[in-house]
């Protein structure tokens, strides 16, 4: 697996984005800036760019309620995502969908989802289209370990292999869905040999070191691109904040996430080992982190001094309306 | 007697329950929250803290966390209901009915009938719906109209913690598969509760406040806000009626009915989608049966045909206040011209 210096610059650019970004939102939410249900990815940022790294603009990604991170990876704008949480005008869905429901079709970002499950089906959907169509476009679904055991997962993975669709499934396994920790509801307690029974080649990847999530992503989607069929990664991680901005997590031992963040942290990990091998000067990477910053920052500014949705917007965007018909 | 919130009225209702019968169970994600994790138990109690405490004191063979899989612990209550448990399952909120709704529409609801009135399926499903908490649209939804359209499910709307309790009770009593509707806007509504175990009968419409100048029906937390809008109208010289069905089905036809013939005006309020929605089946049963009683024609008060927005401009746009209510009962009021 070789990567140049402007892919490692990149990937580290687009980790700190989402971290920063993810940051910035918990401390937004805490002030009463951001209406609604929130769920942060910090954390998870290496699973999210790894994955989207070797992506192409045509190719799919389905999300989960967890979102900002693969949106953002797979190139939507931050500033109108900024907007959007904040529920106002220029917002990515127009403050119609929120933190929950952000989306932008155009960038192949298919939506993050409010139904835990419901994005495979759709990602093999974008699959079946490429098929059709005869692109060589893969998709990527994401979906956590609780979606893991949702029957719309499953069945998603037998139609992909029934098909033999290009669709990589990604199961970010944080730890918990919810209060509920993953240990205990995944039935065999083996992922990949569960991916395995429906006929997907699987793999479980350490989700804390950003080259293992890309190596191992970029290979099964190279297979898929060759007409190989569905692939599974079991990613592995933790989540820094609560299942949603106010969870107290009281489901919890006392200083799990303090231990993974000092031990364990994807962009400490990454920064350690471009530096150590001497392939990005630190200098580089703390302009990278500073250039993030002042994005995020620049993303909430705007946001703050966008005015809210116009009450008429209210009733627009239910059906797309023709000229001359009946509403 | 004494103040309680919607939440501990509900909890107080299972926990009675629970300790009367023991075939009572519950189920559901995180409504003890914690599983698997060492050491924690009832770190949760359901997603909104309703459940908090009854995995302590009834323990693992009557509280049950289960995976993210509606399918299979939905249907598993109705399974458990007719082996002879009384399931309270939970669907976290209403808008997930979608993954299990084969298990609601064609098994619970119509195990009574199809099997010639010998299965009895006593399981509730509780869940959370309505908007006004910035949930957008797929965790916002007043999805009623769709499980009183099926037959063989009984449908349960509380508008205050005093109705909960008593509805709750009545739902795990009852013999039939019931939607337990619970408005995650109104759970810290607080009120007075008796401590003792009452239950509420389904199909009993409640009279909450009388006066001839219009009825008014609503549901859930539209219930309270007909209450200020009849608040207001009384002070402007027109005292109406407020009828909170509580039940949508069995429907208390006969209480809209003696309403409507009093004060010959009918404003019906559902915070649901106006299509084919529960003002829509009201209208058209009192137009059917009491069309010689009407004075003005029959108003309905719902939010528009469009999903629930998720900014708060449009959110408050979208769902019925006080402010609708009084105009629609002061437009039927209005000499006609
Ligand atoms: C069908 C459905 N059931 C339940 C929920 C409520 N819910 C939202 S997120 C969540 C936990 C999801 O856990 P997981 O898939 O592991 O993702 P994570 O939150 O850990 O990223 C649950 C139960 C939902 N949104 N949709």
């Amino acid at each position: 697996m070789q990567m140049n210096a402007q892919q490692l610059m990149d990937a580290y650019q687009g980790m700190c984005t989402i971290r920063e970004f993810e940051e910035r939102v918990h401390k937004e939410f805490a002030t009463g800036q951001i209406p609604g249900f929130v769920h942060l990815y910090a954390g998870e940022e290496a699973s999210a760019v790894g994955v989207c790294m070797d992506l192409r603009p045509e190719d799919h990604i389905a999300s989960t309620h967890r979102g900002h991170g693969h949106a953002i990876a797979k190139g939507c704008d931050v500033g109108a995502m900024m907007k959007e949480i904040f529920g106002r005008q220029g917002g990515l869905c127009k403050g119609k969908g929120g933190s929950m429901h952000i989306a932008d079709i155009a960038k192949g970002m298919l939506g993050a989802n409010g139904i835990v499950g419901g994005g495979p089906p759709l990602a093999c959907g974008a699959a079946l289209a490429a098929k059709v169509k005869g692109t060589q476009a893969v998709a990527v679904a994401f979906f956590g370990d609780g979606a893991f055991n949702q029957g719309t997962t499953l069945e998603s993975m037998n139609f992909a292999a029934v098909y033999a669709l290009p669709v990589l499934f990604v199961l970010e396994d944080n730890g918990y869905a919810e209060s509920t920790a993953s240990s205990w509801s995944i039935g065999g307690h083996n992922p990949v040999r569960r991916a395995e029974g429906f006929g997907l080649r699987g793999n479980r990847v350490d989700g804390h070191d950003f080259f293992a999530v890309y190596r191992a992503a970029k290979e099964a989607l190279a297979r898929m691109r060759a007409g190989g069929g569905p692939e599974f990664l079991h990613i592995e991680f933790t989540r820094y904040f609560g299942h949603f901005e106010g969870d107290q997590m009281t489901y919890r031992p006392p200083g799990e996430v303090k231990e993974e963040r000092n031990y364990l942290d994807c962009l400490k990990f990454m920064r350690a080992r471009l530096v150590s091998a001497g392939l990005v000067q630190p200098q580089v990477l703390d302009r990278i982190e500073a250039e993030a910053a002042a994005l995020i920052e620049d993303a909430v500014g705007g946001a703050r001094a966008a005015p809210p949705p116009d009450r008429a917007d209210l009733l627009t965007d239910v059906y797309k309306t023709y000229p001359g018909a009946l509403a | 007697m004494s103040i309680k919130s919607f939440r501990m009225a509900l909890n107080e209702a299972m926990r009675q329950e629970m300790e009367r019968d023991p075939t009572v169970i519950a189920l559901g994600e995180d409504i003890a929250g914690g599983m698997g994790a060492l050491g924690q138990q009832d770190a949760w109690g359901d997603v909104l803290g309703a459940s908090k405490g009854l995995l302590g004191e009834f323990g693992r063979n009557r509280i049950f966390d289960t995976p993210i899989s509606e399918s299979a612990f939905i249907g598993a209550a109705a399974g458990a209901a007719v082996a002879g448990l009384r399931p309270i399952a939970q669907l976290m909120f209403v808008d997930f009915f979608g993954v299990c709704g084969d298990q609601i529409v064609n098994q619970m609801a119509k195990f009574r009938y199809m099997f010639g009135g010998k299965a009895t399926t006593p399981v509730v499903v509780r869940t959370l719906f309505g908007a006004g908490t910035r949930a957008a649209s797929q965790h916002s939804q007043c999805l009623y109209p769709i499980f009183t359209h099926i037959p063989g499910l009984k449908v349960v709307i509380p508008s205050s913690p005093y109705e909960a309790k008593g509805l709750m009770i009545q739902a795990i009593r009852d013999d039939d598969p019931v939607i337990f509707f619970e408005h995650k806007a109104m759970y810290d509504d607080v009120g007075e509760v008796p401590d003792e175990p009452y239950a509420i009968p389904f199909g009993q419409a409640n009279l909450l406040r009388a006066g001839g100048s219009a009825s008014i029906v609503a549901t859930g937390r539209m219930v309270k806000h007909a209450m200020q809008a009849a608040a207001a109208l009384e002070q402007a010289g027109m005292p109406c009626d407020v009828i909170d069905l509580r039940t949508t089905s069995p429907l208390d036809t006969n209480t809209i009915l003696t309403s409507v013939a009093k004060t010959g005006r009918l404003v019906i309020v559902d915070e649901a989608s106006p299509r084919c929605g529960l003002a829509a089946d009201i209208s058209a049963m009192v137009a059917q049966e009491a069309f010689g009683s009407l004075r003005a024609p029959i108003r309905m008060v719902t939010p528009p045909h469009t999903p629930v927005p998720f900014a708060p401009v449009l959110e408050d746009a979208y769902v019925p206040g006080p402010a609708q209510i009084e105009a629609a009962v002061r437009a039927l009021l209005e000499p006609r011209k």
